[in-house]
């Protein structure tokens, strides 16, 4: 025991961007890797983040490691910039980047971090997108040992895989997986694009932005580079299919309540009197629609 | 134009905050704030549990993490551990013989005498669990008091500084397969990711950082019927052992500290030798920083289990290097827990758009469940 | 991959047991030499040691179990070769480590196809996979070995036809219900579970997997044993009618005499890991050299 200790200064601040340059340069180096073989889960001695595991610590290890104070970047969770885990992925960015811009504008974001959602707004070359993982490995589903899976992508063995869909339809009628579709890159590597809807998994093939994925507690970044093709697993005569938002009494496709929107994904929710609402999941998406009508988003 | 979702995610994390901190302060004027001293010498229990799942030997900032995290072991070796993230690797310390550790206590269950001799030290092992109403109010000046009596009355044994380790007396006999060499570079689960297969190494750090009570339970499983490990603990021991480190101008080796650790081996059945020698003991090892006996002992029994999972096979789960290691950590699965707290608005929506799709399918055709399933046009079912 | 050059058929009875000259037709499509399998450490002298005359398959010196010792025979298209042997022979051995669940101590096996020669135990680990998924197939007496229970009879056919890349939900359909039908199996319950199906159906449906690919070699090990008489007639018969049909070469291994006098057209037998005898089914049945032989001839009549 130490009575009295005094902690050094140097031991009570903390750097730019929080990690360590050591950690930072083989993250970035991890990255190269995972651009250079699209789709290749690169495993990373992930480092362990002041927010818990599952709440973004892969993104976040691979922003911090990419981000520069000539940055600006954008966070969402579930679409919006200002849901909990957003706000507090963001203040943390802010508080140890000193010098970094933020913003809720897709279209002004070098870099934007999200959980569960790519933005409807189509993103350029000028930007990366760094998607949340939970799970990285689409064969979880059927190999919980991860050095036969290993095997497996090595060796593009995906027809278990397959049959689990197969079985989907001989008991369903339907494909029964809802969000992280498994997505074919480059025409190798089956990859889990992490818990967005089906609804985005278009936006993934020949993204203009390049698109990286960080799996902090699974230790794995892979990535999508641009204009590389991703294509959702299917049968050649069963069609992927996104979220249907069509009412099913009139079949016409519902808009988003604030905006009008027929052509974003939607969150559905009940509002105070019991009733169901339809509304933009992406808010930066719906506030820029309203203000091109003309009329002010309502303050949330 | 119509309802708005709440979100407001800024303000509530802030409510959230000053919640937390009112509860924690909430003695008002009675209260005083914990020290770092009183939770590192009066809890010193849970200061080595942090110290060792945060993997970071630096009692005065577990003491901090305990005390701002109000006592929750798995938040606060994780905010020990997410402190370590921001601090570069700068030396390594050697392989380390820890017999020149500096003892507070030893015992080996094997055998009644052992060379250096059985000191039986701090265990709550032989008291009584039961409650001591004496320390509800305690009398702050005989609390003060004690240690001045205790190291008086205490005549100054002259204990030895190096103890021999008692697997060595095996090794010596060939009742145990010849030590590990020492000149391997041990694996760096810091630096590292763990991709199976690993090496022996990368298991016992893995072991060492791990939570408590995930090792104990995977261990439990092992010694009571999941497994066939029935221990003799050779040598269980606490005590300082020195850090030493090149020195960086001159690479010359030097005592820079001490840290507190727990160091347990265990003997079970013994099995053929390689090369068809004569049989021999198997041997399981733990360690960790602090004293954590459970802990240790888990963690010795699971590297045996282990060791035996990457040479034959796993048989059972606590000899899958795979399904133990990946599931000990307690950052990472106490995160995991967590994040299910977290939205899934958007994740969920698509549920419910397969499970109506379903029951639209479903209801529409009038085909049961067993039916034909998907019909594509060309399915002549 | 490497051709081997034609080998005579003294060189089918490798071990160096009595045999007559067996008459072969068709193009060889199997060549297998020196085939050995040791379980342990193995040491000098563990095939000096061991074999039918030691009268054991496990080395005095290193304790070491042969399952194999030296095996060599050859398979040619479209036919049938038997492989009988009391337990422990090594007569599952052989097949297990051709078609790679197994990886063979020593020897050799070269599998032509097409044109094409795979030097088996040389292959890597994706070439294996591919030769596995593609031009071979395997029916094994343990049912759990060769069906995912967790998956429809239908859908343990789909997956093998989704490793040769057939993505149309449509064809597979089609074809899964054409395969079942052949194999006698109601294409009604193609989307159930096997656990719910009879023995005998288990095996129907295996052997529906392994043709899905319309392999030119075929493995089956066992796959009549512990089935009702009358069942195991029928799947015979279903044997004969693919091999018939379909020009398939198959090695059947087992250690009942029936099997062998019905299916095959040559037989090896097996005893220790070595081959003890080899011929023309007809002769071995009629005129056993072998004492072992002559012993189990004599107890199957």
């Amino acid at each position: 025991m130490n009575p009295g200790y005094k902690l050094s200064p140097v031991e009570a601040s903390y750097s730019f961007a929080f990690l360590d340059e050591y950690a930072k340069r083989e993250i970035r180096r991890a990255i190269l890797k995972a651009i250079s073989l699209p789709g290749y889960q690169v495993p990373y001695a992930s480092r362990e983040m002041p927010m818990g595991r599952g709440f973004g610590t892969g993104g976040l290890q691979v922003t911090l490691s990419i981000i520069g104070p000539d940055d600006t970047l954008k966070v969402i969770d579930q679409g919006s910039d200002d849901s909990v885990n957003a706000v507090n992925l963001r203040r943390f960015v802010e508080m140890t980047c000193p010098g970094i811009s933020t913003t809720s504008n897709t279209s002004e974001a070098t870099i934007i971090q999200s959980r569960h959602r790519i933005p409807e707004l189509p993103l350029s070359e000028d930007q990366v997108l760094v998607l949340q993982v939970p799970y990285p490995d689409p064969l979880v589903l059927i190999e919980p040992s991860e050095a036969r899976r290993k095997t497996m992508h090595g060796e593009k063995d995906y027809s278990r895989l397959l049959t689990r869909l197969y079985e989907d339809l001989i008991r369903f009628g339907e494909i029964t997986i809802s969000h992280r579709y498994p997505t074919r890159i480059n025409g190798h590597y089956v990859l889990d694009p992490s818990p967005i809807p089906r609804y985005d998994i278009p936006k993934l093939n020949r993204s203009r932005a390049l698109i990286l994925f960080g799996a902090g507690r699974e230790k794995k970044v892979y990535a999508v580079p641009p204009f590389t093709s991703a294509e959702p697993l299917a049968f050649e005569d069963v069609p992927f299919r996104t979220e249907d938002f069509r009412d099913p009494k009139t079949g016409e496709r519902r808009p988003c309540s604030r905006c009008r929107s027929t052509d974003s994904f939607l969150d559905e929710f009940l509002d105070t009197k019991g009733e169901k609402i339809y509304q933009c999941s992406d808010s930066d998406y719906c506030n820029h629609r309203l203000f091109r009508k003309g009329s002010r988003p309502e303050k949330p | 134009m119509g309802y708005v979702a709440i979100k407001g995610g800024g303000r509530a994390i802030k409510g959230a905050t000053a919640v937390l901190e009112m509860l924690r302060t909430s003695e008002g004027d009675r209260g005083t704030p914990l020290s770092l001293d009183v939770i590192e010498t009066q809890l010193r229990l849970l200061t080595s549990r942090v110290l060792s799942e945060g993997g970071l030997y630096h009692p005065p900032l577990a003491a901090l993490a305990i005390k701002q995290m109000q006592g929750d072991t798995l938040e606060a070796a994780f905010t020990l551990r997410a402190y370590r993230s921001t601090r570069p690797r700068l030396l390594e310390t050697p392989v380390q013989d820890t017999s020149g550790m500096r003892i507070i206590r030893r015992i080996s269950s094997a055998f009644k005498e052992i060379p250096g001799g059985q000191i039986l030290g701090p265990t709550f092992d032989y008291t009584l669990r039961l409650m001591r109403f004496d320390l509800v109010d305690e009398d702050p000046k005989t609390f003060r008091s004690f240690v001045r009596r205790f190291l008086k009355d205490v005549p100054e044994d002259r204990l030895p500084t190096n103890f021999p380790r008692v697997v060595d007396t095996f090794r010596a006999e060939g009742l145990l397969p010849p030590a590990s060499p020492r000149d391997i570079t041990p694996f760096d689960i810091t630096r590292e990711p763990l991709v199976f297969p690993v090496p022996r190494s990368a298991a016992l750090s893995t072991m060492a950082r791990a939570e408590t009570g995930s090792l104990l339970a995977l261990a439990y499983s092992n010694m009571r019927g999941f497994g066939d490990i029935h221990p003799t603990v050779a040598e269980l021991r606490v005590g300082y052992l020195p850090v030493l480190l090149p020195h960086p101008a001159t690479g010359e080796t030097m005592e820079m500290g001490e840290v507190l650790m727990t160091e347990c081996e265990v003997i079970a059945m013994y099995e053929e030798g390689e090369d068809g020698g004569s049989p021999v003991f198997t041997m399981g090892y733990g360690a960790c920083f602090g004293h954590n006996e459970v802990k240790a002992i888990s963690m010795a029994i699971l590297d045996r289990a282990l060791q035996k999972g990457m040479r034959d096979g796993p048989s059972n789960p606590s000899e899958d290097p795979e399904f133990v290691l990946l599931h000990i950590d307690g950052v990472d699965s106490m995160g995991f827990a967590s994040h299910y707290k977290m939205p899934h608005y958007v994740t969920f929506q698509s549920d419910m758009d397969r499970l109506r799709s379903t029951r639209r399918k479903a209801e529409g055709t009038g085909q049961d469940k067993t039916g034909k399933g998907y019909d594509p046009g060309g399915d002549p079912a | 991959m490497t051709m081997q050059t034609e080998m005579t058929d003294e060189a089918v009875v490798a071990s160096g047991a009595a045999g007559t000259p067996v008459p072969e037709t068709g193009q060889k499509i199997l060549a297998v030499r020196d085939l050995t399998k040791i379980f342990g450490p193995g040491c000098g002298e563990c095939l000096a040691s061991t074999g039918p005359l030691a009268d054991t398959n496990v080395c005095p010196r290193c304790g070491s179990i042969i399952a194999l010792a030296e095996v060599g025979f050859n398979l040619y298209a479209g036919e049938i070769l038997g492989i009988i042997g009391e337990s422990g022979s090594g007569k599952s051995t052989v097949v297990k480590t051709l078609y790679f669940d197994l990886s063979p101590t020593g020897g050799e096996a070269v599998f032509h196809h097409s044109d094409m020669s795979f030097n088996l135990f040389t292959l890597n680990a994706a070439q294996r996979r591919w030769l596995r998924n593609h031009r071979m197939g395997m029916v094994y007496q343990n049912p759990h070995l060769g069906l995912n229970f967790s998956v429809s009879a239908g859908g343990n056919i789909a997956e093998r036809l989704l490793v040769c890349e057939l993505y149309h939900y449509g064809k597979i359909r089609t074809l899964v219900r054409e395969l079942l039908s052949r194999t006698e199996v109601p294409p009604g319950r193609m989307d159930e579970r096997p656990g719910g199906f009879s023995g005998g159906m288990q095996q129907r449906v295996q052997i529906a997997k392994a043709l899905a690919t319309r392999p030119p070699l075929l493995f089956l090990d066992e796959i009549t044993t512990g089935l009702d008489l009358s069942v195991q007639a029928r799947i015979l018969d279903l044997i004969l009618e693919i091999q018939r049909e379909f020009m398939t070469a198959m090695i059947v291994v087992t250690h009942d005499l029936g099997v062998i006098r019905l299916l095959a057209e040559r037989t090896i037998v097996m005893k220790h890991g070595r081959i003890i005898e080899a011929g023309l089914t007809d002769q071995i049945i009629e005129d056993p050299q072998h004492p072992y032989t002559q012993r189990l001839v004599a107890s199957a009549l």
